[in-house]
C-alpha cells in the first residue's frame, strides 16, 4: 500500500521532491566533473606549484692547479642565509636574535626585508662558516633557509691574481683564468625537485632533475714556485727604483709554457676590495711598450737571413751620429766599424739603423710578424693585446730606422718572451701557452737554425763586461739577452727623464731552455738602464729556475761577475 | 530474543560509508591509527544506539517530542551558560566523559517537535499553526546563533521548515515565504558576523583574497581538481598530507576524497548519498501515519542539506560554513545524531512493515 505524501497535491509535490534530490546531486556531480575534467590540467598544476618546488643546487666550481698540482684555486662549501620574507615578517619580534647572530648592524635587516615583504627570496648573509650556520639553523625562524654555495679561495693571493683572475659572489668567472674557462670550471647547477609542505619545510627531495655536474679541475703551465720567485724579484725592484709599473715573463723553450708571469702592481684576488683596473689588469699581455733595443737582435737576424751581411759584415758607425730625414741617431759616443755582434754588445743605435736601412721595408714587416710581432699570441689569456706594428708601406724613411733600435713600434711583454723563444728554439715557431696541450706536431722554421744559433751566440756578448747587461749573469751558466731602454711615450712625443727599462733572456745560453723578458717602467730612482733595473731581476730569477728545473750548468763561473760596470748604454 | 528490526538496504549503505570514512579519515590524518579507533568507537556508539532506536514504535517518538524539545532547549541555555569555548565559538558541553554539542540534537529534535505539532492539524494548515511551528523553530534557532554557530542554525531552521512543507501549506504561502525570505536576506546580512559576510564574499571570488578567506576554497578546489578522473590513489593525496588542505578530517574531508579516488569515487559516493536519500524518502512516502511521514520526510531533508551544503561549500559552489560531510567527516556528535534519525526512520518503516501486515 502506496500513500501519497501529500494527500491533496502529494503525487505532485513527490515528483517535485524526488526531482529536487535528483538535480542537486546530478549538480554536485556536475561540479566535481567540472573540477576534477574541465579544470585538471590547470589545477593539478597549480597543486603543484604549492609543494613541488624545483631548487637550484650550486656545482662545484673545479680547481686550479699548477703543473706539478699545487693548487692555484680551490672552491669550499659555504652555507648561505637567505630569507623568505612573507614567512620572515610573521616572526617579526625575533629579528633581532638572528641580526644579533650575523653581527648585522640594527636597522639591517628592515633595511634588506622589511622593505620587501613581498619577494619571496631576499638573500640575508653569504658565505657563512659552518659554525655560524648551524647556529643559524638551531634559531628555527620561519622563513629562515640555508643554501649551499661555494666560496673560491686562491692559495697564491696577489702572485698569481693577474693570471688566476677571480669570480664574483655568484661564482662566475670575472677576469683571468676564471673569465676565460668559466665554462670549464663552472660545471653544470643541479636541479633538484622538492615536495614541500606549507610552511616551506624541506620535506623530500622527489627526483633530481639534473644531478650537479662538479666544474672540470684544470692544470696551467705555470709553475707556482717559479710565479712566487719572479713576483718576489719582480716587486723588490719596482719597489727599489721606485717604478710605476712592471711585468715578468718566464717561458718553457720549446713548448711554449707559460712558466711564470707576474705583474707589478697587484692585487689580492681573495678580497673583493682594491680590485681597480689598475691594479687587477694582467698587463704582461694587455699592455704594450716600445721595446727599444730589445728589438735588435731580430732586426740583425732578419738582415742575416736575407744574406744582405755575414756575422762577421763590418757596419761603419762613425761618426756615432747618422742623421735620417733630418733627424739625428745617436750613439754614445762613435763605435767606429763593428759587426753585426758587437752592434748588439754596444746596443748601437746607428749600427742598427743602418742595417735596417739596407734592407726593404717589406723584408722588416715579414720578419717581425713572423716572429708574432703585432699579433696576440693567442694564449688564451683573456684579453690581450695584438701589440702595434705599422704596415711597411706606411714607413717613412725615418720609421725604418728607428723601428731597428724599437721605437715606431709596441710589443707586449709576453710578445717579447715569445720572439726571444724562438731565436732560442734554433728559429722554430713556439707558441705561448697557459693550459697544457699538445704539442703543434710540426712548428714553422722561422729563422734558418744557423741564423738563430748565430745571434744567440751573439747575445751571449751582452752578458759580459764589455756588454750592457753584465748584471743578467748566472753564474755557472751561459746567458744570451738583450737590454733596452726607451723613453716613455707620452702625449705629443717621447718624454727625455721616463723610461721603460727591458731585458730580454735566454738560459742556457748554449741550448735554451727558458726565455724571460722583464720590463719596469718609469723607474725614479738614479737607475733606469734596463741593465741596473731589469738585468738584475733577470739573474735572480733564472738562476733559482735553472736550479729549481735541474737545468744543468753550461758554463764556466766567470770571473768576470766581479767587475760592476757602470753607465753601459743600453 | 526476537531478531532486531533493522532496515538491511538502509544499515548495508550506512555501513559503506562509514568505511569510506574510516579510510578517508585514516588517509587525512597522514596515517593516524588512533584517529581510526576513537571514530570506530563513535561508530560503534551510533549504531548502538540507532538499532535501540529502530526498535521502539514510532509513537514513542511522538509522545517524547515535547519533552525532547524542552530538553534540547534547556541544553541550549546551558551551553550559552556554561559551555565550553572551541575555536571561538561556545558549542560545546562537557559531560565529564565526552563533549557534546547540543545544537547536533536539535537538528533532530525540532523537525520531531514540529512534526508531531503539524501532523493532526487539518489541510491545508491554517496560518496559525504556521505560525505556532515557526515559533517552535525560532527559539532554537536563535539560541544557536548565539553560540554562534550559522552553519548548524541553518540546518536546524531547514529541518524544520522542511516539516513545514510537508505538512503541506499552499502554494501562494510558499512563494510568500520564499519571498520574505529574500526579502530578509539584507537585514540577515546586516547581522552576520564580519567573517561570516567574508565567507560569501569570496565565494564569488575567492582568488581576492587568497591567503585569507579565500583560502579554503581555493585548497579545496585545487584539492578536488588535482585528483582528476581516477584520483592519486588511497594515501596519496599531496594537498590533504602536505597541511595544505584545512580542516582536511572534518568539514573538508570531501576534498581529500576527491583528491584521492577522483571523480569515479565522487560520482560513486553521490550514488550512495543518492541511494540513501531515495531509500529514506521511500520509508517516508510509505509510511503508516502522518506523523511517520513527516519525521521521515525531515530525516531525508537533514541528510540531504548536509550532503548539499558540506560538498557544496567544499566544491566552491555554496559559502563555507561549519557542516560536515555526512557520515564520513571525523567527529562524534553528527555522527551520532544522524544515526539517531536513521535509527527513527526504521522505527518509521518497522512501524509500516507491521502496518502492512
Amino acid at each position: 500500500m502506496k500513500h501519497p505524501v501529500f494527500p491533496e497535491t502529494g503525487q505532485l509535490r513527490d515528483v517535485m521532491l524526488r526531482s529536487l534530490l535528483l538535480l542537486a546531486v546530478a549538480g554536485l556531480a556536475y561540479r566535481a566533473f567540472y573540477l576534477q575534467v574541465l579544470q585538471t590540467p590547470f589545477l593539478q598544476d597549480k597543486a603543484a606549484n604549492r609543494h613541488v618546488r624545483v631548487v637550484d643546487e650550486h656545482a662545484h666550481r673545479g680547481m686550479i692547479r699548477d703543473r706539478n698540482g699545487e693548487p692555484l684555486a680551490i672552491s669550499t662549501a659555504v652555507n648561505s642565509v637567505w630569507a623568505d620574507p612573507t614567512q620572515f615578517v610573521a616572526v617579526r619580534h625575533r629579528w633581532s636574535e638572528l641580526a644579533d647572530l650575523l653581527e648585522m648592524p640594527a636597522g639591517k635587516l628592515e633595511q634588506l626585508i622589511g622593505q620587501r615583504l613581498e619577494r619571496r627570496f631576499v638573500y640575508v648573509k653569504r658565505r657563512l662558516t659552518p659554525q655560524l650556520a648551524d647556529q643559524v639553523k638551531g634559531l628555527g625562524l620561519p622563513g629562515i633557509y640555508l643554501q649551499r654555495e661555494y666560496r673560491r679561495y686562491y692559495p697564491t693571493g696577489e702572485v698569481s691574481g693577474h693570471l688566476l683572475g677571480f669570480t664574483n659572489i655568484d661564482d662566475l668567472g670575472q677576469e683571468g683564468i676564471e673569465l676565460q674557462f668559466d665554462q670549464l670550471l663552472s660545471g653544470q647547477p643541479g636541479r633538484t625537485r622538492v615536495v614541500q609542505d606549507l610552511y616551506r619545510r624541506w620535506v623530500q627531495p622527489v627526483e633530481s632533475l639534473e644531478p650537479a655536474l662538479s666544474g672540470s679541475d684544470m692544470t696551467l703551465t705555470l709553475d707556482k714556485r717559479l710565479q712566487y720567485l719572479a713576483y718576489r724579484e719582480l716587486k723588490a725592484a719596482v719597489h727599489r727604483h721606485r717604478a710605476a709599473s712592471g711585468s715578468v715573463v718566464l717561458l718553457d723553450i720549446p713548448s711554449g709554457d707559460i712558466l711564470a708571469m707576474v705583474n707589478q702592481p697587484s692585487f689580492n684576488p681573495n678580497e673583493t676590495s682594491g680590485r681597480t683596473p689598475a691594479k687587477v689588469r694582467n698587463r704582461a699581455v694587455t699592455d704594450v711598450f716600445e721595446p727599444g733595443s730589445t728589438i735588435k737582435p731580430f732586426i740583425i737576424a732578419a738582415a742575416l737571413q736575407a744574406g744582405i751581411y755575414r756575422s762577421d759584415s763590418l757596419i761603419d758607425t762613425r761618426p756615432g751620429v747618422l742623421e735620417v730625414g733630418g733627424h739625428k741617431i745617436r750613439d754614445h759616443r762613435s763605435f767606429g766599424r763593428i759587426t753585426p755582434k758587437q752592434i748588439l754588445q754596444k746596443s748601437s743605435n746607428v749600427g742598427a739603423a743602418r742595417v735596417a736601412l739596407g734592407m726593404d721595408a717589406a723584408q722588416i714587416e715579414e720578419a717581425l710578424r713572423s716572429l708574432g710581432i703585432g699579433r696576440s699570441t693567442a694564449s688564451q689569456l683573456p684579453g690581450e693585446s695584438d701589440g702595434i706594428l705599422a704596415p711597411a708601406h706606411s714607413w717613412r724613411k725615418l720609421d725604418q730606422a728607428t723601428m731597428a733600435f724599437g721605437y715606431g713600434l709596441s710589443v707586449t711583454p709576453l710578445q717579447l718572451a715569445k720572439a726571444y723563444a724562438i731565436l732560442g728554439n734554433q728559429g722554430r715557431d713556439v707558441s705561448p701557452r697557459i693550459v697544457s696541450q699538445p704539442a703543434a706536431a710540426r712548428p714553422a722554421q722561422v729563422i734558418t737554425p744557423e741564423v738563430a744559433d748565430s745571434v744567440v751566440r751573439m747575445l751571449e756578448a751582452v752578458v759580459t763586461p764589455e756588454g750592457t747587461a753584465m748584471q743578467a749573469d748566472v753564474e755557472g751558466y751561459r746567458i744570451a739577452g738583450k737590454t733596452g731602454t726607451a723613453h716613455l711615450f707620452r702625449k705629443g712625443g717621447y718624454d727625455k727623464e721616463r723610461y721603460v727599462a727591458t731585458f730580454a733572456g735566454l738560459a742556457p745560453a748554449s741550448a735554451p731552455r727558458l726565455a724571460m723578458v722583464i720590463t719596469i717602467q718609469d723607474p725614479k730612482g738614479e737607475a733606469y738602464y734596463a741593465g741596473d733595473v731589469a738585468a738584475p731581476v733577470f739573474a735572480r730569477v733564472m738562476s733559482r729556475a735553472l736550479q729549481l728545473l735541474h737545468i744543468p750548468a753550461d758554463g764556466d763561473s766567470l770571473p768576470t761577475r766581479l767587475v760592476q760596470p757602470k753607465g753601459i748604454p743600453a | 530474543m526476537k531478531s532486531l528490526r533493522v532496515d538491511g538496504l538502509l544499515l548495508v549503505i550506512l555501513l559503506a560509508l562509514m568505511v569510506v570514512g574510516l579510510a578517508v579519515s585514516y588517509s587525512a590524518s597522514g596515517g593516524n591509527v588512533a584517529v581510526v579507533k576513537g571514530q570506530l568507537v563513535r561508530i560503534g556508539i551510533g549504531l548502538l544506539l540507532m538499532v535501540m532506536v529502530a526498535q521502539l514504535p514510532p509513537h514513542f517518538f511522538y509522545r517524547l517530542a515535547p519533552l525532547l524539545f524542552l530538553f534540547g532547549l534547556l541544553l541550549l541555555v546551558a551551553v550559552e551558560l556554561a559551555g565550553d569555548v572551541g575555536k571561538g565559538a561556545q558549542r560545546w558541553l562537557d559531560l565529564g566523559i565526552m563533549r557534546f554539542q547540543p545544537s547536533e540534537l536539535s537538528k533532530l529534535i525540532v523537525p520531531l517537535m514540529i512534526a508531531r505539532y503539524l501532523s493532526e492539524r487539518p489541510q491545508p494548515l491554517p496560518w496559525i499553526y504556521l505560525a505556532g511551528a515557526l515559533l517552535l523553530i525560532a527559539l532554537p534557532v536563535v539560541l544557536i546563533l548565539r553560540q554562534p554557530d550559522l552553519g548548524t542554525a541553518l540546518l536546524v531552521m531547514a529541518s524544520g521548515l522542511a516539516v513545514i512543507f510537508f505538512a503541506g501549506i499552499s502554494w501562494r504561502l510558499m512563494a510568500t515565504g520564499t519571498g520574505l525570505a529574500l526579502a530578509m536576506i539584507p537585514v540577515v546580512w546586516h547581522f552576520m558576523h564580519d567573517y561570516q559576510r567574508r565567507r560569501v564574499l569570496t565565494l564569488m571570488d575567492p582568488s581576492s583574497d587568497p591567503l585569507g578567506a579565500g583560502y579554503h576554497i581555493i585548497q579545496s578546489t585545487i584539492a578536488i581538481g588535482s585528483g582528476g578522473v581516477y584520483g592519486k590513489g588511497w594515501m596519496n593525496g599531496t594537498q590533504a598530507h602536505l597541511d595544505f588542505l584545512p580542516e582536511s578530517s572534518t568539514d573538508f574531508i570531501f576534498a581529500v576524497f576527491a583528491e584521492e579516488f577522483g571523480l569515479v569515487g565522487c560520482v560513486a559516493l553521490l550514488i550512495l548519498y543518492l541511494l540513501l536519500l531515495l531509500r529514506g524518502l521511500q520509508i517516508s512516502v510509505t509510511a503508516g501515519d502522518g506523523f511517520g511521514r513527516l519525521m521521515a520526510g525531515a530525516i531525508v531533508a537533514i541528510f540531504f542539506f548536509y550532503v548539499v551544503v558540506n560538498i557544496g561549500m567544499v566544491a566552491g559552489v555554496l559559502p563555507v560554513v561549519g557542516v560536515p560531510l555526512p557520515l564520513i567527516s571525523y567527529g562524534g556528535s553528527s555522527l551520532v545524531t544522524l544515526l539517531l534519525g536513521f535509527g527513527v526512520l526504521m522505527a518509521i518503516r518497522n512501524d509500516q512493515k507491521m502496518w502492512t501486515k
